[in-house]
């Protein structure tokens, strides 16, 4: 039990080649869908151990970013590394060799409806390594006490709250303790204490398992609370970038716009229309 | 000459034919990867015994009811039939032969269809609405091995179970009706049965069509599921069509296969 237990700590944290300062390297990278294009021309660094940001506002191309990251669709043009493995060369196996290591939390947890809370945390363990059903068990219930939910281990999701369902995906997306850790919008949609719970779990999560976070988020208070840099993307292209301190102190009006909530600025509060008087047959 | 409506309705047909053709070369491709998924399926026999228990134990019910009740109408229209000829002691060839050759295979096809493929395309596609299989991809477990192939090799075992069920429940409705309540002799009835019945010629090739069936039924069900838009209204449209596309599949195949089975009759 011991060597199986070293065997899948050590096969986890073997990085595929020379350990590098960043994690995530992502150079001159283009996406389009159906010739439309997504994202153009974005460099990035995801440095190891740290939280990082990606902001941006809804349809700005973030999500596409961590399905790139994933491999789950390849760029149109540039690359990927996570590692330093291009991920843009590898074939299903490699990809799916290389999410072994990743965790993700998906907006709405994406729990597995018909298993109850154990058996979602416990599928992945189940699904890649051979451990009898003793250390499972074990496994399952360290992770749940993680994240405060040990004792409803036997619901089903149906009967979780939306705070409890993120903390289950939380912890079943950290179930073989990944070296990289992905959040889709971790806060929509949750009260102020659910959002200060899970705000603290990412920050206590990436540090004790030494691991990196990338947080997809709009939320920008408790990003900027959170987080270590920040990726401000807009209309598919990296627009700004750097700490929290120098995003509040940013004098870029896109940026300004987005930390401060303004309903106007460089993006509109009106969808492009024609003018409102012709419309209304005035003219 | 043509103006700009019959052109725009030529383009639609044409971006309508190429979209048809290209949702059939999907979902063959989608059938193939299915079954070249198979073998982690059956090397983990619990999932497809789990899934056999929702497709095939939760169907049984009506199944049952309707084998009977279609058994039991059978046996009058039948009584009814063979009496104008004097022939009421053959009412057991014609209840059974009905039920294996025809209806037993197709009328549990189509109540097949209704009850669990559209609760498999429902739970697939909500599956994908809700993101689960995105999360099982990303947990790098292929949802086609893992989800898709335990319920189609399910749906294959148990649609050939159930179709002989419906025959036997149909041949007690038909015994109940013919000898128990209007008084067909009961020797006759059983005896003639058991020598116009062939195993090769009727009851093998009843189970043939229910196994083609099933493989129809799954794949049609689990590829609307897999393909359907994640909304709920991508998914209603999905369960719709999963019906409509089956039951039409069912009867057509049915004409094809009883063609070849039956030509010497």
């Amino acid at each position: 039990m011991i060597v199986k237990w070293f065997r899948i700590r050590t096969f986890w944290r073997l990085p595929n080649a020379v350990a590098q300062e960043n994690l995530v390297e992502i150079s001159d990278l283009s996406f389009a869908y159906d010739r439309r294009s997504i994202l153009s021309g974005i460099n990035m660094v995801i440095p190891r151990g740290k939280v990082v940001a990606i902001m941006g506002v809804s349809g700005s191309g973030k999500t596409t970013l961590l399905r790139l990251i994933a491999g789950v669709v390849k760029p149109s043009r540039g690359e990927v590394r996570v590692d330093g493995v291009r991920v843009n060369d590898l074939d299903t196996e490699g990809i799916y060799r290389l999410r072994r290591r990743m965790g993700m939390l998906f907006q709405f947890g994406a729990l597995f409806t018909d298993l109850t809370v154990f058996d979602n945390v416990a599928f992945q363990i189940r699904e890649h390594t051979g451990l009898d059903e003793r250390m499972i068990r074990d496994l399952v219930l360290m992770k749940l006490h993680a994240v405060g939910l040990r004792g409803a281990q036997r619901l089903m999701p149906s009967e979780l709250s939306g705070g409890m369902a993120r903390r289950v995906a939380l912890a079943r997306a950290i179930a073989l303790d990944p070296m990289l850790i992905m959040y889709d919008e971790p806060f929509t949609g949750l009260d102020p204490i659910s959002l200060g719970v899970i705000s603290n779990l990412i920050r206590k999560f990436n540090d004790a398992l030494g691991a990196t976070s990338i947080v997809v988020t709009h939320d920008v208070q408790e990003a900027l609370e959170l987080v270590d840099y920040v990726y401000y993307v807009s209309e598919g292209r990296i627009v700004a970038q750097g700490t929290p301190d120098e995003m509040r102190a940013s004098t870029d009006p896109l940026v300004r716009q987005f930390v401060y909530g303004e309903q106007d600025g460089p993006v509109p509060f009106q969808y492009p229309s024609r003018e409102f008087a012709r419309d209304l047959r005035l003219s | 000459m043509f103006n700009r409506s019959a052109l725009l309705n030529i383009r639609g047909l044409g971006h309508h034919t190429v979209d048809s053709v290209w949702r059939l070369g999907y979902a063959v491709r989608f059938f193939g990867i299915t079954l070249a998924s198979s073998a982690t399926a059956f090397r983990r026999f619990r999932l497809i015994v789990r899934e056999l228990y929702f497709t095939g134990v939760l169907s049984l019910i009506i199944i049952l009811v309707s084998g009977l009740f279609v058994g039991m109408v059978l046996g009058l229209q039948g009584y009814h039939t063979l009496q104008t000829y004097g022939s009421e002691s053959a009412l057991g060839v014609l209840v059974a032969l009905s039920l294996v050759r025809e209806l037993g295979p197709v009328v549990s096809a189509l109540l097949f269809a209704s009850r669990a493929g559209s609760a498999m395309t429902a739970e697939i596609g909500l599956m994908k609405a809700t993101e689960q299989l995105a999360a099982m991809e990303m947990m790098a477990v292929d949802p086609i091995a893992r989800v898709v192939a335990p319920r189609f090799w399910a749906g294959v075992i148990s649609m050939p179970l159930l179709a002989a069920l419906f025959s036997a429940m149909g041949i007690f409705g038909g015994y109940l009706v013919g000898v128990v309540l209007i008084g067909v002799d009961e020797g006759s009835f059983w005896s003639q049965m058991q020598a116009a019945v062939d195993v090769r010629e009727d009851i093998l090739n009843g189970v043939i069509k229910s196994f083609v069936f099933g493989v129809a039924v799954t794949w049609i069900s689990l590829f609307e599921g897999y393909d359907a838009p994640p909304t709920a209204e991508g998914v209603s449209g999905a369960t719709t069509r999963t019906v409509v596309t089956s039951s039409l599949a069912i009867l057509g195949l049915d004409f094809l296969l009883t063609s070849f089975m039956f030509r010497g009759i």
